[in-house]
């Protein structure tokens, strides 16, 4: 199928007129990406009849340089190098009609620490070209030359954990519930119970912003109270995510100056801000010594069917790139969609210095992050106590395990749910430290552990049916091959 | 009040079988484990002081424990934590901080709130000076 098309070139190529874009020099199967390429692995549905080979030569060419027919304009240029070239199409297994494209572009293809010009170049028009019938960008790589130009994770984990004084284990948090209508002083007392019971963190609603029935400096003023009562009473780090997503920039800066103010150590946006709006935001979290919190919010139009769209994985390194410290990734077990092995992808992609390849994850690309700082995964979404065994298998340590009802849905009141949470996280460290096969013996473990915690005795009583398992839509299309026992 | 820093301070107060399961598990990940006492455990204090220097290059977690008792002989009236501290590169800081010893009276604090502009609060956290000092 990589067979090469003959690149028309010379006066020919230039003459007026429609050519195939695989013949205009987008698609080169010779062509060896170079380490400061980007490159871009796209999921290619062509119209019935369509080739895929031009079908992918013409993502390469909408992506880039090309338009629908030839220009003379583009000889006042060094058109050579500023083409994406695709290089290689392969059949995606077991869907038949779509195609993996990978696409190589030049490092002047983008300007330096931008993820509107990176995402306005590789997602911009091509996703509504007629001859596709869907696209989608599954990966990227992104050459250390261009990571080092982004400012990365204002704060990152292990200074995060630094400044918080907490090491060794998850994080845990709650979102305040109910989401909407609750005033300032009520939401107050949620926090402070959250937090006085044993969570590390609380977190605004992506859509609390400033409502009618709770203006934001409200929210900001009695949640601090909540957080510093919280600190006194057990001598240790409290945050609670302030939402300072607003409608322009200058709302933004006022909420997050008035967080700092206050003395948050965290403020928070929703990904539906934009991503100028978010390394602006990231610029600022860095000046001002505050962790950023990220929601991700409407990612799941478009990352969570496989056919069109962006995967999370390109959402996670972008973010990354433009520097939140928090960012929602999934849980595997709880009520939003999750593959286990996709969303471990994502993980490696929040945490590890360098991913490798790993098809099975989803990870197209060697990956190396050049020591930008590691971004903070967070679970959050229908978790409970009776999981913890689950989750840290699954999650590993770092990464902020949100419980929102499995907090303040106990039996006993909020208190005594963020004990319970704690109280089984704890318990779950200490075993799996001891070398104790706690993911088999995490349900013994637990019960334990309960024996001299009533709250968490009531918690896995009043939880311990609750899983949610639905098919995924967003899985690996690899799977590993088992090699033969030696 | 318990104060509740560390890795397990919501879990009965570890046993020194307990302490020297969890040193093992740091020396087998190759972290130096470093002992730490004070009797400032304000959220914000950062050093405590070090109990020596923090143990690199140990293979077995009983030169922990026999540091953690001389240490507690002398600062048993003191906050003292264990940490495993990760030298490899990207990390290059604690991994793990835990609480092994308390004072039979622990810390309380209280709030210190300074009524500024508007409705905002500057907030302060001090210590309360104990209720009741022992002769």
């Amino acid at each position: 199928m990589n067979a090469h098309t003959g690149t028309v070139s010379g006066k020919e190529r230039y003459r007026s007129g429609v050519m195939e874009y695989k013949r205009m020099g987008y698609w080169e199967p010779d062509y060896v990406p170079k380490d400061t390429d980007v490159i871009a692995l796209f999921r290619v549905t062509p119209q019935d009849g369509v080739d895929p080979i031009e079908a992918s030569a013409a993502v390469a060419g909408e992506s880039s340089t090309a338009t629908w027919t030839v220009v003379w304009t583009d000889r006042l240029t060094a058109a050579e190098k500023y083409r994406a070239k695709c290089y290689r199409v392969d059949e995606v297994p077991g869907a038949p009609g779509q195609y993996f494209a990978y696409i190589a572009y030049d490092l002047d293809l983008f300007e330096s620490g931008s993820i509107a010009n990176l995402s306005a170049s590789i997602i911009g028009n091509v996703f509504g070209f007629k001859p596709l019938k869907a696209l989608r960008l599954e990966d990227m790589r992104l050459p250390v030359a261009y990571v080092k130009t982004f400012q990365g994770p204002a704060t990152g984990i292990v200074v995060e954990r630094e400044r918080l004084d907490k090491f060794g284990r998850p994080l845990l948090g709650a979102t305040v519930k109910p989401k909407l209508g609750l005033s300032g002083r009520n939401y107050g007392r949620v926090v402070y119970e959250a937090l006085k019971g044993g969570l590390d963190f609380t977190k605004d609603d992506e859509n609390i912003n400033s409502q009618p029935f709770m203006h934001w400096r409200e929210r900001f003023l009695y949640c601090m109270e909540a957080v510093n009562r919280a600190q006194a009473a057990s001598g240790e780090m409290k945050g609670t995510y302030l939402n300072v997503t607003a409608a322009t920039m200058e709302d933004m800066y006022e909420r997050a100056e008035f967080a700092k103010e206050l003395g948050s150590v965290v403020v928070m946006i929703d990904l539906v801000i934009g991503y100028t709006a978010i390394q602006s935001m990231a610029k600022w979290a860095r000046r001002n010594d505050v962790i950023l919190h990220l929601h991700r919010a409407g990612h799941s139009t478009y990352t969570r069917q496989k056919s069109h769209g962006v995967s999370f994985r390109v959402i996670a390194k972008w973010m990354r790139l433009a520097g939140v410290d928090h960012i929602h990734a999934g849980t595997v077990v709880g009520k939003l969609e999750g593959d286990p092995n996709t969303t471990r992808g994502y993980y490696d992609i929040c945490r590890d210095d360098f991913n490798p390849m790993k098809l099975e994850h989803g990870v197209f690309f060697d990956q190396s992050w050049a020591s930008l700082n590691k971004l903070m995964p967070v679970a959050s979404g229908g978790i409970h106590a009776g999981q913890m065994h689950q989750l840290l298998d699954l999650l590993g340590e770092d990464v902020v395990l949100q419980f929102g009802g499995g907090t303040i849905g106990h039996p006993m009141g909020i208190q005594a749910g963020a004990i319970a949470n704690r109280v089984a996280l704890e318990a779950m460290i200490l075993a799996r430290n001891e070398g104790r096969d706690y993911v088999h013996e995490g349900p013994e473990i637990l019960a334990k552990a309960a024996e001299s915690c009533t709250p968490l005795k009531a918690a896995l009583e009043t939880w311990k049916d609750v899983t949610f398992n639905y098919q995924s839509t967003d899985t690996p299309d690899f799977v590993p091959t088992a090699l033969a026992a030696v | 009040m318990r104060l509740t820093q560390g890795c397990f301070s919501f879990l009965p107060d570890l046993t020194d079988d307990q302490i020297y399961k969890q040193v093992q598990y740091c020396l087998a990940n190759g972290w130096a484990v470093n002992i730490e006492f004070t009797d400032d455990p304000h959220p914000r204090s950062t050093y405590w002081e070090m109990w020596g220097l923090p143990m690199f290059d140990l293979a077995d977690a009983a030169g922990v424990m026999m540091e953690l008792a001389e240490c507690r002989r002398v600062y048993g009236d003191r906050y003292i934590r264990l940490s495993g501290f990760d030298a490899s590169h990207g990390w290059e800081s604690v991994r793990i901080s835990f609480i092994v010893n308390r004072p039979p009276q622990e810390v309380e604090f209280e709030l210190l709130r300074q009524e500024v502009a508007g409705r905002s609060v500057r907030y302060t956290t001090v210590r309360r000076p104990p209720q009741h000092v022992s002769p």
